[in-house]
């Protein structure tokens, strides 16, 4: 039993990051933009969360109340990713300009602005930035039960908070004003604009939220692989691209999806010590079998579920309001 | 008399040279090649200034030192310039992927799988096949065309946007070639007595056939190969099939339009897998340039080759143009080793960020532009339009529209 406490407390670990990166490019794309740029968006994230983490550790607000600090890292996270977010939406919404070339520029500039600002923190050849002792929600106990393994083996204040993000979505995207002109936005901007939405402000909106939760997503995942902030996501961001895409642009799909993933990511390290899972005892390293199996998983559902995909019509197409 | 008579022909014939010359220079400034060029200089100069400001608030004290490594570093050493060179034919290569994809429509992120797997196919003929370096080339452009037509395949006929099976293929063929290597106990270095057992065997002890010819040049650097003038001669070829040949229209329309190129009796499906198979075998061929030297050895890795990625930003500042793509990859690599030498006062990642303000200058290129025809171009394009008001052809063409090209740019998704 102890072994699926681990299974799931790695899974939710894990999936936290993957719903609130994914839930972050619905948004983008429910306004018609494609952000790409997720990847560098939650390094830009992980790197400041864990900055402001280092910066209070051992201040006396971190010693009496420690998850206050952690909502400030988290908060500062968000903005900055934001902000970090409307570089892309100024190309490509304002500039009209393809909206991978933004994408691919801030996934270049996030890791290394990161090496070099850690380093700059830090002094050289210091590339990681630990996390401090006082950030987990709490801790297991040594012979813990199944069910302290799985809420508080790797407990943060990420998992609470992407709760939350989920139901807000679900509700924004569906039950508000605002959710249904975003939507409008993505599929047919021009009738939005006729009615008298601002697609440019929608488009902006969208892209923003998303940056947000993508920088909240970084310092998920930075908690999540637990050695500290190292300037990568290890392809997380296009991941959760993918999530997206599987979960079909709906949210609640969306979290399912990620659920799926994470579930064999962490099946696939802890492969050793599941007992009923093939050990492939004559196959070298073949732990790298089970880091194939999220992946191929996710393409075979992809390939099975894709003629009922339906993607935002005016995803990806700048929108030029000269033109309508 | 007789050699008077000769420099007044010479004499006359340079004038006419140099006067039929100038209206071509003139007429270069209106072309839209020209104008292109012109942009992605400025991108480039304001590029460099931002990594200056970087620097100059890291390290006041060394960042104009940081500058000149940055700029000179390429050519600081004659091992220096080779190693450009053999920087630059791998990265010209997964450029070209990228770009001959982005030319067909579609956006061909998983050229580091495909280089991992072209690369693999490479050595294993290497090592194991023992076949000489052209076989090997061949074999990891198979390899390679193989890995990048499984997301054409699911594009073409389950309809799944291929920038997610590229990224779920790149995974799936690191883990696949590391598997294959560490249960092929032939390819690693300690069935040959070396030490480390996550890398491949030198491919020069087992198999020198196997190594690119250094044309007589290994002297000067070992890094000296025939791989930059086959990246270029691949260049070239591709140029000439998008841009001179029915089936490399037909390839583009489908980047276009694709309902309308079906409409036009384009088999759009075949061309998707096919355009996404030329790729993978350009970016593969990527990958058996860079070990097919003989100066680097594959590892069982998790982290995937940033040469890959490293092909996104060279297909887009050099426009996708295969033409462009050759300086665009030689650009970076030079960049590349010379923020090699900046080393240690800064950190190399400083040029990433160079590289990376560049491209999304790129973005401005329409601004800039404009800017450039406003300001540079004025006085011509004024010009013109009094010729046009005046009823007379003038000397040269009008003013081409440049708005026509947001379309061409915007053409993928």
């Amino acid at each position: 039993m102890n072994v699926f406490g681990d299974l799931l407390s790695s899974m939710i670990a894990f999936a936290v990051p993957l719903i609130l990166v994914a839930l972050g490019a619905m948004f983008s794309e429910r306004s018609g933009t494609i952000n790409i740029a997720l990847e560098g968006i939650m390094i830009i994230g992980g790197l400041v969360a864990s900055l402001i983490f280092k910066f209070l550790n051992g201040s006396a607000l971190a010693a009496s109340s420690p998850q206050l600090c952690v909502l400030i890292g988290i908060v500062g996270a968000a903005v900055v990713g934001a902000i970090y977010s409307f570089f892309l939406a100024f190309a490509s919404i304002r500039l009209k300009a393809d909206q991978t070339i933004g994408g691919t520029a801030l996934n270049i500039m996030a890791p290394a602005l990161a090496i070099v600002i850690t380093w700059a923190v830090q002094g050289q050849g210091q590339t990681a930035i630990y996390t401090p002792s006082w950030v987990p929600l709490a801790t297991a106990p040594i012979d813990a039960n199944f069910f302290e393994r799985v809420f508080l083996k790797s407990s943060y204040l990420t998992t609470p908070i992407c709760v939350l993000i989920i139901i807000a979505t679900w509700v924004i995207i569906y039950k508000t004003k605002f959710g249904l002109r975003l939507r409008s936005c993505g599929e047919n901007p021009a009738a939005a604009d006729s009615v008298g939405i601002n697609v440019y402000k929608m488009r902006y909106t969208g892209v923003m939220i998303s940056g947000a939760l993508a920088g909240i997503g970084g310092i998920a995942f930075t908690l999540a692989a637990g050695s500290g902030f190292a300037s990568t996501v290890a392809g997380y961001g296009f991941l959760a691209l993918a999530v997206m895409i599987f979960g079909n642009w709906q949210p609640l799909k969306i979290v399912l999806a990620a659920l799926l993933f994470a579930f064999f990511k962490s099946l696939s390290g802890m492969s050793d010590s599941i007992p009923f899972l093939p050990s492939f005892s004559n196959i070298k390293e073949s732990y790298y079998i089970y880091l194939m199996i999220p992946y191929i998983v996710t393409m075979i559902i992809l390939a099975l579920t894709s003629k009922k995909s339906r993607a935002p019509k005016a995803e990806g197409i700048p929108y030029d309001k000269s033109s309508r | 008399m007789k050699i008077k008579a000769f420099f007044a022909t010479c004499l006359t014939a340079v004038k006419k040279f140099f006067v039929n010359l100038w209206p071509n220079i003139k007429n270069l400034k209106t072309k839209r090649g020209f104008n292109s060029i012109l942009a992605s200089l400025f991108s480039i100069i304001i590029g460099i200034l931002v990594g200056l400001v970087l620097m100059l608030i890291i390290k006041p004290k060394d960042a104009f030192y940081g500058l000149s490594m940055m700029l000179s570093g390429g050519l600081s050493s004659v091992s220096n310039i080779f190693q450009v060179l053999y920087t630059t034919a791998p990265l010209m290569m997964t450029g070209l992927a990228v770009g001959f994809a982005f030319k067909t429509g579609l956006f061909n992120i998983g050229a580091a799988g495909q280089y991992t797997v072209g690369a693999f196919c490479a050595i294993f003929g290497a090592i194991i096949l023992k076949m000489p370096w052209y076989v090997d080339i061949l074999l990891a452009a198979v390899g390679g065309a193989i890995w990048g037509s499984i997301p054409g395949i699911f594009k073409a006929l389950r309809n799944v946007n291929e920038v997610i099976t590229s990224i779920m293929f790149n995974w799936i063929g690191l883990f696949l070639v590391d598997l294959i290597i560490a249960n092929t106990p032939k390819m690693l270095s300690t069935y040959y007595g070396g030490a480390d057992q996550s890398r491949t065997v030198d491919i020069t002890a087992v198999n020198l056939s196997a190594k690119l010819p250094s044309l007589g040049m290994e002297r000067l650097s070992p890094y000296m190969n025939v791989g930059i003038f086959i990246a270029i001669f691949l260049a070239i070829v591709m140029y000439i099939v998008l841009s001179k040949t029915t089936f490399g229209y037909e390839l583009k329309a489908c980047g276009y339009n694709k309902e309308s190129s079906k409409y036009a009796g384009i088999n759009a499906k075949r061309n998707i897998i096919l355009s996404m198979s030329i790729s993978g075998a350009l970016a593969g061929i990527g990958g058996a340039l860079t070990y097919l030297a003989g100066t680097s050895t594959m590892q069982v890795t998790k982290t995937m080759s940033p040469i890959g990625f490293n092909g996104i930003p060279v297909a887009l500042l050099g426009t996708s143009n295969p033409i462009g793509i050759i300086f665009s990859a030689l650009f970076i690599a030079y960049i590349q080793i010379g923020g090699n030498a900046m080393q240690p006062e800064f950190a190399t990642e400083v040029i990433d960020i160079v590289i990376s303000v560049i491209i999304y200058l790129s973005a401005f290129s329409l601004v800039f532009k404009q800017l450039i025809d406003k300001y540079l171009l004025g006085r011509k394009h004024k010009k013109d339009a009094r010729d046009l008001l005046n009823g007379s052809s003038g000397n040269g063409t009008p003013p081409e529209p440049v708005e026509a090209e947001v379309v061409k740019e915007g053409g993928h998704k």
